[in-house]
């Protein structure tokens, strides 16, 4: 295997990764609040439609990707008030979510068919980001740098400040939460909108940067699989960036299988491995049992003070 | 006690606070006030409104009528964290902890200044050093016991400097040691002129502690008087408007033939935050009122599900019913034997509370009357028989189709245990049978659970209300992390000895530190 | 003046069968008000998508082949639902279901006849309750949560259905394209004779009574719903938590397998790429519209086959893209979540009332 093989697959690995990881942060810090969100795949839909749009009618990718977390957090919105306000049930209220973003995007899209921007890539002087060795630090797109900030910006966040506290005590206990005096409904609306922006960046990076155009139900199942990453992370940032490199490497398996006509096996067998393996990881990492032992204890249910 | 001066200003002053929820005046015009450095007992039954009162006083509510006064100033309490910032503190019932955080995580989350970690841990440590209140700042929530907890929720009452402690029925999970190290703590800090104002039903500890008890009843004030000249029983007829009723024995009671006995029986925890239950063995005859004290979370639940069959024990012969070996049986198999029981949690254990009062009654009536045929449920049966219990137990409620979860908390008591009593169990296993249940509720429960000794049935109470269990049995044993102790008639117990095994120190060793006590006394 | 909500003592029986219809009428009214905004004529979407299949009779076979799987892949996701098991994989149970009946047709060759289809309908029902019998295992077992786990199987049987038909199944008489061949005539479902309503229609009218009567009447409907509301209760009641998920997820597995065969014997004869139509999926919203009632998931059935057929009329007369009764099927879902708390509880308008504070501690 030579160094560019190499290479190419960490870039390869290190672009696979990114919406997941992304997703699953947000997600993350959802559920941390207390809040089960199974709309992921939508939210990164309409990230997806809404970044690339806010691209081709602006010109500007930076614009677009702003877009994209505003599209994410107004879809997050509308779960946010049936979840919070009218205490829907939080599975059923994501799966709509997800039906809705599904069909919204595809209507949004539409005027964007066939269309293609310039994909968002490195900011970096060619000579860096094309080079082929030192591409592997400087040839990314913008959003995966954000991606690899943003994982101890939130671990931060959680552990260190008082507002990462609060939002964790949220989670753990709502009803002691409330009768201290924060505000559990005020906290969860900002997590779940955290969440959608971040679903939403996620989703525009299929749009933007991986095929620099629209294509309905792009996302292919990603958001699922950012879901199961939270599970599989233990809700810990640190394992979360594990385990999204674990699927990345996975999904990248797929495709050089596919490239390199690896084919004592079918295809299909490698393209039904992620969604297979996530299987496999959850089943290993929740017959541990310790693995729920750092789940937030009020996730998925509904909030009810008595006052 | 220091005096404190007759200041001219209260401390707080409430005038005709009224609060109304849904077809409840929970408070009707209440109005008394509290001096600084004044032990002020606010007394009632459960449902007399002394939560919705302080509730309002603390921010979570706010009242619908009325004024509340705050150093002679009036004012609008419009949250907890308003009520912080005047320096009002509350100690919860329920405690408001987080049980995956750490000790310091709790306490600052109850702070409202930002305080770096390293300051707080240092304050922590000082106040805790001031009033001798022990505890790990670093140690995670969950593994701490009920006093232990208390104690967090004590000391981030105390960082905020308060000048009106409000404390919500604190010893209803203390062993009596316990409970006279806290007297301790609130006695000093009455005396450095912090007001408290001490919820509690138990009288003896108001006449120990309070300068002042102000008496609820139904909402509305009944009578604020002085507790050292009032008489226990004079003061309960206040709370409860009537005359106590005494719980009636039939003469002549003997014992019959033994109908559940329980040898060396174990069980592993459920869960993280389980107890294990380690050799525990006791017999219980025909009529016989076997008690089972305790301090909360000493293995009580899984002593319940271990009984009732909803935890199987591998070992067949760890408990028998009439000489049958049920240990390995399942819940349903048990109940065919004659095993009922009634767990601590109504809402969601004992009853599903979005289901009708007929629906809960097939929970755990449908085989011994009958109610299931060829896999289909007659849902006649099960409305009649919901009638009969509504009927013979009283129950407030509209009628079997009544929701679970619309029922008082005494109501859904009493149709439990109804639905349980009318199906003439062999051996009955109830626990905190009286837990937030209003006195007349209370004692028509008691009543049943006689009426049906009577009858020959074996019955269990396991209760942390010790008052309770002296009152209601004939033996007594105490749990203290998952072990029984030896089993003592309750004629001849005594109290200091019961404190001490609740406390975790057995036999002899107890009695032991029962003399060391006395002779300190002496001394 | 503000709204408060306030805890019925009862559950609200009216307030059950209103809200779904209330739901749906509001959806129609959103509908034109959002098309219009966007320039599509939102009067005449709403119309052709809501009404058109209902006064046009020639659409109302058509209506009937949409519903039939709808329905009896609703029934088998409520009775999950009630116990709080969420098989959202249903979608990969209805093509793994058809993929069996399709093996069966594959073995018998070109014989047919009653025993043959029979055994094709079964082998779908037992292929759709074995690939759910993995998340219902994962879950009883290890704690792995059905949700996630049935979806990614929904992905790896799309990947088998692509394999199968790709490779091994291929039609050698199909000019190389992915699909198996089509079933001999005497494989085929019955047809109600001048029709294409074929007998998983019948079988989706009976299949909702039986439900009906087990889940209302039946120990184990009572089982299924105390799991559901309280699993502490129903261990309290010597119900067997565990077991209850397992047969809820076999079960639901098993009627979406049943509507794979049903759809593939009864309507399409064959399997190709684009045989998972997203039933699966819409089902879900069909059982939470149908309020988890096995009769109220024939009603809203049918109401989503109306939204397909007419989502198809409107793609052509209004040239609004097919996607569009996705967002109709999710608004209705949306509307019916939010106004569940109204058969709970009640609305009280307060009027604000509140004495002036004098002096006001804040934060």
């Amino acid at each position: 295997m030579s160094l560019e093989f190499i290479i190419a697959a960490i870039v390869t690995v290190v672009g696979l990764t990114t919406p997941i990881l992304l997703a699953g942060l947000g997600e993350l810090v959802v559920e941390k609040s207390g809040v089960l969100n199974l709309g992921v795949e939508g939210m990164m839909l309409v990230g997806a439609i809404s970044g690339f749009g806010v691209t081709v009618m602006t010109f500007n990718p930076w614009i677009g990707v702003l877009g994209a977390a505003a599209g994410g957090a107004a879809a997050s919105m509308l779960f946010a008030v049936l979840v919070l306000q009218l205490n829907s049930n939080q599975v059923a209220t994501g799966l709509a979510l997800t039906i809705f973003g599904t069909g919204l995007s595809s209507l949004l899209g539409l005027s964007f068919t066939g269309r293609i921007v310039a994909p968002f890539l490195s900011v970096f002087p060619d000579a860096l980001a094309k080079d082929p060795i030192w591409r592997v630090i400087f040839g990314y797109s913008p959003i995966v740098y954000f991606a690899l900030v943003m994982v101890p910006l939130t671990a931060w966040f959680l552990k260190s400040t008082r507002a990462g506290l609060i939002l964790r005590a949220v989670g753990e206990n709502d009803l002691s939460a409330h009768s201290i005096g924060y505000s559990v409904i005020k906290v969860r609306y900002a997590a779940i909108a955290f969440g959608g922006a971040m679903a939403g960046i996620g989703g525009c990076y299929f749009s933007m940067v991986i095929t620099p155009m629209w294509a309905e139900k792009m996302t292919a199942g990603r958001g699922w699989i950012a879901l199961a990453l939270v599970v599989f992370a233990g809700w810990r940032t640190g394992r979360l960036l594990a385990g999204a490199y674990f699927f990345g490497i996975l999904m990248a398996l797929e495709l050089y299988a596919k490239a390199s006509g690896f084919s004592f096996l079918p295809s299909q067998f490698w393209a039904a491995m992620p969604y297979a393996m996530t299987v496999v990881a959850l089943s290993f990492i929740s017959s541990r049992g310790t693995a729920g032992a750092n789940a937030p204890a009020c996730l998925g249910k509904p909030f009810l003070p008595s006052t | 006690m220091p005096d404190p001066a007759p200041a001219a200003v209260a401390r707080l002053e409430l005038t005709g606070i009224t609060k109304r929820f849904p077809g409840v005046l929970a408070n009707d015009h209440v109005g008394f006030s509290v001096r600084p450095g004044e032990i002020h007992a606010l007394l009632g039954e459960n449902g007399a409104g002394k939560s919705t009162l302080v509730k309002m006083i603390y921010g979570i509510m706010q009242p619908d009528e009325g004024e509340i006064r705050w150093n002679g100033r009036r004012l609008t309490v419009a949250n907890p964290k308003a009520a912080r910032k005047l320096g009002i503190g509350m100690v919860f019932q329920h405690f408001s902890l987080f049980e995956a955080m750490t000790v310091l995580e709790n306490i600052a989350l109850g702070m409202d200044a930002k305080i770096p970690a390293r300051d707080l841990e240092s304050r922590i440590l000082a106040v805790m050093g001031q009033y001798g209140l022990k505890l790990e700042p670093h140690r995670i929530v969950s593994t701490l016991s009920v006093g232990e907890r208390q104690r967090i929720e004590i000391v981030r009452a105390l960082l905020l400097n308060p000048q009106l402690l409000i404390m919500d029925e604190p010893t209803s999970v203390l062993t009596p040691q316990e409970v006279d190290q806290l007297f301790v703590v609130l006695r000093k800090l009455a005396a450095e002129g912090c007001s408290i104002l001490y919820i509690s039903h138990k009288l003896h500890e108001i006449k120990a502690l309070c300068d002042t008890a102000t008496i609820l009843r139904g909402g509305k004030l009944v009578d604020t008087c002085d507790p050292k000249v009032e008489t226990s029983r004079s003061m309960a007829e206040k709370m409860i408007g009537g005359s106590l009723k005494d719980i009636q024995r039939g003469a002549g009671r003997g014992f019959g033939p033994e109908k559940l006995r329980v040898t060396r029986l174990s069980m592993a925890a459920d869960g993280p935050f389980g107890t294990a239950l380690k050799d525990i063995s006791f017999t219980v005859r025909a009529s016989e009122i076997f008690g089972i004290a305790g301090v909360a979370g000493n293995g009580q639940n899984a002593l319940l599900l271990a009984l009732s069959g909803e935890e199987p024990n591998h070992d067949p012969g760890s408990v028998t019913v009439n000489a049958v070996e049920v240990g390995q049986m399942q819940a349903r198999d048990r109940r065919a034997q004659g095993v009922a029981s009634v767990p601590e949690e109504r809402n969601g254990h004992a009853a599903v509370p979005v289901f009708s009062l007929a629906d809960n009654a097939i929970l755990t009536a449908r085989d011994r009357l009958g109610m299931v045929r060829a896999g289909l449920i007659d849902p006649r049966a099960a409305r009649t028989y919901a009638g009969e219990v509504i009927e013979a137990f009283s129950v407030k409620a509209t009628g079997p189709g009544a929701m679970a979860e619309s029922l008082s908390g005494g109501n859904l008591q009493k149709y439990i245990m109804g639905r349980e009593i009318l199906q003439k169990p062999q051996v009955l296993v109830v626990s905190q049978p009286t837990w937030g249940v209003d006195a007349g509720a209370a004692a028509s429960i008691h009543q049943a659970l006689v009426d049906l000794a009577a009858t020959g049935s074996a019955i269990v109470v396991i209760s942390q209300d010790l008052d309770e269990l002296l009152s209601l049995c004939d033996t007594l044993a105490v749990i203290n992390g998952g072990r029984l102790s030896r089993p003592m008639k309750v004629s001849e117990a005594k109290i200091d000895e019961i404190g001490l095994l609740m406390g975790g120190i057995h036999g002899e060793t107890a009695a032991a530190e029962i003399e060391k006590v006395a002779h300190a006394a002496q001394a | 003046m503000r709204l408060k909500l306030e805890k019925r003592r009862e559950p609200s029986l009216a307030m059950l069968v209103i809200t779904p219809i209330a739901s749906v009428i509001l959806t129609m009214v959103i509908g034109i008000v959002v098309f219009d905004l966007i320039g599509i004529k939102g009067f005449k979407a709403v119309v052709d998508i809501f009404l058109s299949p209902i006064l046009a009779s020639y659409k109302w076979q058509d209506v009937a082949l949409k519903a039939a799987p709808l329905v009896i892949i609703a029934l088998g996701l409520s009775v999950g639902n009630r116990a709080q098991v969420w098989n959202i994989g249903a979608e990969g149970q209805y093509v793994i279901g058809a993929l069996c009946a399709a093996g069966v047709g594959v073995g018998f060759g070109t014989t047919g006849g009653f025993f043959v289809v029979l055994l094709m309908v079964l082998a779908g029902i037992v292929g759709g309750g074995v690939w759910a019998t993995v998340p219902a295992w994962l879950r009883t077992r290890f704690n792995v949560n059905e949700i996630l786990s049935s979806l990614m199987l929904t992905y790896v049987a799309l990947q088998v259905l692509s394999y199968l038909v790709g490779g091994p199944w291929k039609d050698p008489n199909g000019r190389n394209f992915p699909a198996t061949a089509p079933l001999d005539p005497s494989q085929t479902l019955p047809v109600w004779h001048g029709s294409t309503v074929h007998l998983g229609v019948l079988i989706a009218l009976i299949l909702p009574f039986v439900f009906w009567v087990v889940m209302a009447r039946s120990e184990f409907g009572y089982q299924v719903r105390v799991v559901g509301s309280s699993p502490t209760a129903a261990r309290h009641g010597g119900f067997d938590g565990r077991s209850t998920i397992f047969a809820t997820l076999i079960i639901s597995g098993a009627m979406a397998g049943l509507a794979g065969a049903l759809e593939f014997t009864g309507v399409l004869h064959k399997i190709d790429l684009g045989f998972p139509s997203g039933y699966g999926f819409t089902a879900i919203i069909v059982a939470f519209l149908g309020r988890l009632n096995p009769i109220g998931c024939l009603i809203a059935g049918t109401v989503l086959a109306v939204t397909y057929v007419g989502g198809q009329m409107a793609q052509t007369s209004v040239h609004i893209p097919n996607s569009t009764a996705g967002i109709f099927q999710a608004m209705m879902l949306f509307f019916i979540l939010a106004s569940d708390i109204l058969v709970r509880y009640r609305i009280r308008v307060i009027p604000s009332a509140k004495p002036a504070p004098i002096a006001k501690a804040e934060v």
